[in-house]
């Protein structure tokens, strides 16, 4: 492992040595290792590790790879242009992450169970999360909008890193039931956080209760390099993949724009959770090429030089070239798979706008799970005051005169 | 019926949880091998293990965080916080986590976690260990929270607690971990329902509404009271969220005047709360001001003056003083 970034050596206060740092964080430092697989050129590499998991991928395979990055990349779009429209209040793209997020999630499990951040639309894909009931919490509509019983994909957690020790919870749960009822499927779980939460305390106490009980956990970063506008260098001096070693389980950096690379390390890392060998801590060393949000504004923190950089990377184009020059994939697949995310595009609009707002009885409904009396208290006096509406505007109607309060409660 | 004191009875009822359902299980710091700072968890480890009797990390976040996670698989944890002032790391677990995960999730997941906490002053002991934060939690929507106050209780009530679906902060009043009692292991009787408050003494001058730690304090002054020819009812507020106010309504409306007491500063806490209920419950038959008796807006001071601000006999009997003389 290379020790550290040329980042160490500034003292953070000079702006030009911490741009020179930041820009050698973002490009890599070829010092630190990285799997790296599909190269940018689109040219297949070796790794003594895990070129053997790679192997095993046939062209089928490869070829989902690459429509679930196209499908989620254009629905991306569908979703950044329905925040634009006003439809959704918000949307926080994936662009450039899309391999991180196809190749962990697709090396993930049935029985494994996923908790996300709320950037992870394309592992949402991978666990057959209807991608229109994604946009529930986006449209205002819900918190939630799956069901993470059904997908074994958690809700989104917007508290940064809170997430994390629920993940080792979930795994040490994992390890007294099949204790409990050895019956043989054997399960872990993937906890997903970027390289901002990765300063979170939650991230620290979850690393150690994971080690300490040894939870079939694997944490995935994924380096984006970016907390809205803070650099990566703010958040550590060193590969955040380094990080494992104080805890004392494995820590990986892979390439996050090649789907191969990440795929491989992340069922390798499963692998070694789900036999109970140790907790993995991958780096996906990967790019944010769009805003944090909707709200965000990159070009007052960013160059479009370090944007231009990492395009030149795109996970996408990679691929591509690779199917096509190994002859795994024609113009047809390319342009079905154009369709598909237009189809797709055209499904997430109209559900979108189909998307029924719920009535707020149903957040009086679950506050608790059991009777509670204060809420039953609220919700009559609500119900009360809501009627009392409904009896005034019933009576406008009567006497033919205009109702004051037509609106609001009354159209309940 | 069994004598024992209030820790007893809640190791009694931890033991009959932990047999009663294989996915029980305790997690705290140093509630293992020790049994708990207060020796509530003594001897649990070596019946049920360290599996299920899981010495933590020393980290609260990483504690309530990981319980989250455990009753999501399938588990019901009870987690021990150390010392009231120790529970804040974990208090973003708790209040944007535990408290939401029900409501957020549409009513598809329920995390049934039960955080004991031990609670209040009057121990003689240092900064962080003698506070009463149960209003910064009865505020969040989503979170029970329940404190008995004498052994019966104690053993039916972290197990009702366990037993919830919902998350249920119990906080322990630990200056009376030592106080004894009869237990009634057979059948909860009265104590059923956790979440109901019991009138413990009647009367029909005033009535007294306490929990925890002040429950014998108000009682005494109750005793003190009558021998001056007042005739004070003493309520055991048992749960904090929710608040039995029909229990609470009924008792003002056959006396007219309300105190309540409490270790937690009286700005913005619990005894608030209750006097604004009740006055929009019994306004008409309200004959004084309610009354709270109650911690100061301070820091909790340090042991050698905690006595000045702990609610006592004198300070109650004041209050009833001048809510008699309305």
């Amino acid at each position: 492992m290379g020790t550290q970034l040329p980042s160490t050596e500034f003292d953070g206060t000079d702006t030009d040595d911490r741009r020179e740092a930041q820009a050698e964080a973002v490009l890599g430092d070829p010092d630190v290792p990285m799997v790296q697989l599909l190269r940018p050129d689109g040219t297949l590499g070796t790794d003594p590790v895990f070129s053997e998991y790679a192997a095993r991928l046939d062209a089928g395979k490869l070829r989902g790879f690459y429509a679930d990055m196209a499908k989620i990349r254009r629905f991306d779009v569908e979703a950044t242009a329905l925040q634009r429209q006003g439809q959704l209040a918000l949307w926080v793209p994936l662009t450039g992450q899309e391999a991180a997020q196809i190749g962990s999630g697709r090396a993930s499990q049935p029985q494994d169970y996923i908790f996300p951040t709320y950037r992870e639309h394309g592992v949402a894909l991978t666990r057959n999360v209807d991608l229109a009931e994604l946009l529930r919490q986006f449209r205002g509509v819900s918190n939630g909008g799956w069901s993470p019983k059904d997908t074994n994909f958690h809700l989104y957690t917007l508290v940064l890193a809170a997430q994390t020790p629920h993940a080792v919870g979930y795994a040490m749960g994992i390890q007294r039931e099949q204790k409990l009822a050895p019956t043989g499927e054997k399960a872990a779980v993937m906890v997903y956080f970027g390289d901002g939460a990765s300063s979170e305390g939650d991230v620290h106490e979850s690393m150690v209760f994971a080690s300490s009980f040894n939870a079939p956990v694997v944490f995935f970063c994924q380096n984006n390099h970016w907390a809205i506008s803070v650099p990566t260098t703010v958040q550590t001096r060193i590969p955040l993949s380094n990080r494992a070693k104080g805890y004392g389980f494995p820590g990986i950096r892979v390439d996050g724009n090649d789907v191969i690379a990440v795929h491989a390390v992340t069922e390798w890392a499963l692998d070694r959770a789900r036999r109970g060998e140790s907790p993995v801590l991958i780096e996906a060393f990967t790019y944010r090429v769009g805003a944090h949000t909707t709200a965000d504004d990159p070009t007052k923190y960013r160059g479009s030089e370090e944007e231009a950089q990492w395009r030149a990377k795109d996970p996408l184009e990679r691929l591509e070239k690779y199917l096509r020059a190994e002859g795994l994939a024609d113009d047809a697949f390319f342009e079905q798979v154009k369709a598909d995310g237009d189809e797709l595009a055209a499904y997430v609009r109209k559900t979108t706008h189909d998307l029924e707002t719920p009535d707020i009885r149903q957040a009086f409904a679950n506050t608790y799970a059991e009777a509670h009396p204060l809420v039953a208290e609220e919700l009559a006096w609500f119900e009360d005051y809501s009627a009392g509406f409904a009896d005034e505007a019933a009576e406008a109607e009567d006497t033919g005169t205009q109702g004051t309060a037509t609106d609001g409660a009354a159209s309940r | 019926m069994t004598t024992m004191t209030i820790a007893k009875a809640i190791n009694e009822g931890l033991r009959a949880t932990l047999a009663g359902n294989p996915r029980t299980l305790l997690m705290g710091e140093d509630i293992g091998p020790l049994g708990g700072v207060y020796r509530v968890t003594d001897g649990l480890i070596g019946e049920f293990g360290a599996d299920r009797v899981v010495d933590t990390p020393l980290a609260e976040s990483g504690i309530i965080g990981t319980a989250i996670g455990l009753a999501l698989s399938g588990f019901r944890p009870v987690c021990e916080i150390q010392f009231d002032g120790f529970v804040f790391p974990g208090f973003n677990q708790i209040t944007t986590q535990l408290a939401k995960m029900h409501s957020r999730s549409n009513g598809n997941l329920t995390v049934p976690v039960v955080i004991r906490i031990p609670y209040g002053g009057g121990i003689g002991s240092i900064e962080h260990h003698s506070e009463s934060p149960e209003a910064l939690f009865a505020h969040t929507a989503g979170i029970r929270i329940i404190t008995p106050s004498n052994p019966h209780d104690a053993y039916w009530m972290i197990q009702q607690a366990v037993d919830c679906q919902d998350p249920v902060i119990v906080f322990e009043p630990k200056r009376r971990y030592w106080l004894k009692g009869d237990v009634d292991t057979a059948a909860p009787g009265r104590s059923a329902d956790p979440f109901a408050a019991h009138v413990l003494r009647e009367g029909t001058d005033a009535t007294v509404v306490a929990y925890g730690p002040l429950v014998p304090v108000a009682l005494a002054a109750a005793n003190a009271a009558a021998e001056d020819g007042h005739s004070v009812e003493v309520i055991d507020l048992r749960s904090i969220s929710p608040i039995d106010f029909d229990t609470v309504t009924a008792s003002v409306k056959k006396t007219g005047r309300l105190i309540v007491t409490h270790e937690a500063p009286t700005f913005g806490g619990i005894g608030g709360e209750i006097a604004a209920r009740v006055s929009e419950r019994a306004f008409h038959s309200l004959e004084a001001p309610v009354l709270r008796v109650g911690g100061f807006h301070m820091p909790y001071p340090v042991a050698k003056v905690e006595e000045d601000y702990l609610p006592d006999i004198d300070r109650i009997l004041e209050a009833l003083e001048r809510a008699l003389a309305y």
